[in-house]
């Protein structure tokens, strides 16, 4: 079918990576990481509602060394998504489109999901009185 | 083009086709959650970290609270729908054969489906069960 051979977009490859190309695809990118997170998150409430023998699995699982690594990943892609999605909410209604402004609300997104992310983490561990 | 064809007017040939298909209840649909995400996913973030090492005890007690089961099942409800109408753009972009394009999708908004109603019966069973 001729309709196979149509190129796909967003084209990813065809276009020389800008800052602002980058923050657009990792918007993406964190979405669909999203997805998976909203799975953990459906099994940790499954878990909780099982009982505390398969709460204390999830838990354990969350607090391993490699539950930790990956829920600091969740962390960071649900800020990022969430502080460039409002960027993309002033977008839909007409601002912030002139290229120094995308650019600087760029940089404003990327700090604030990084800031946020270690005040999430500061606040959960420091809140249960020590280290993961 | 047939004679006929050319009676039809320009936009009775192209509605119901093309980019103009469903795509502004869709776009609707999608900033809608996305507002009601931004409250609801500084209010999950916030209560996750406060709940940091708790044990099944002390997360049942803050479920069994008066604003975690509300806060909860409104994330899930705009969170999963979201979500799902996110994936169906990215497969739509990405993946060309009709066939694989349409099982996906369902597979994506079927599975959401399946998963907010998964996660607020654990919700509803947390918060009211014996």
């Amino acid at each position: 079918m001729a309709q196979d051979d149509r190129p796909l977009s967003p084209h990813l490859q065809v276009y020389r990576p800008q800052f602002t190309s980058i923050l657009s695809i990792l918007h993406r990118i964190t979405g669909v990481a999203l997805g998976l997170g909203a799975l953990a998150l459906v099994a940790w409430l499954a878990a909780l509602a099982a009982g505390p023998e398969a709460f204390a699995v999830a838990r354990g699982v969350a607090r391993s060394w490699l539950g930790c690594l990956v829920l600091v990943g969740f962390t960071w892609a649900l800020f990022y998504h969430l502080c460039n999605g409002i960027r993309h909410l002033f977008w839909d209604a007409g601002m912030g489109f002139e290229l120094e402004t995308a650019r600087l609300s760029g940089y404003g997104v990327v700090a604030a999901s990084v800031v946020l992310t270690a005040l999430a983490w500061l606040a959960g561990i420091l809140g249960s009185g020590g280290a993961s | 083009m047939s004679r006929q064809e050319n009676l039809r007017s320009r936009l009775g040939r192209v509605r119901g086709l093309g980019s103009a298909k469903e795509g502004a209840a869709h776009w609707w649909g999608q900033r809608l959650t996305a507002i009601a995400l931004v409250p609801l996913t500084f209010w999950f973030t916030a209560s996750l970290a406060g709940l940091w090492g708790a044990s099944h005890g002390e997360v049942v007690a803050w479920m069994r609270g008066p604003v975690a089961p509300v806060m909860l099942i409104a994330l899930l409800v705009a969170g999963l729908h979201h979500l799902q109408l996110g994936l169906q753009v990215v497969i739509e972009d990405y993946i060309h054969s009709e066939t694989a394009k349409w099982t996906l999708v369902i597979v994506v908004k079927l599975g959401a489906a399946l998963a907010a109603v998964i996660a607020i019966v654990a919700v509803l069973r947390t918060a009211f069960g014996a």
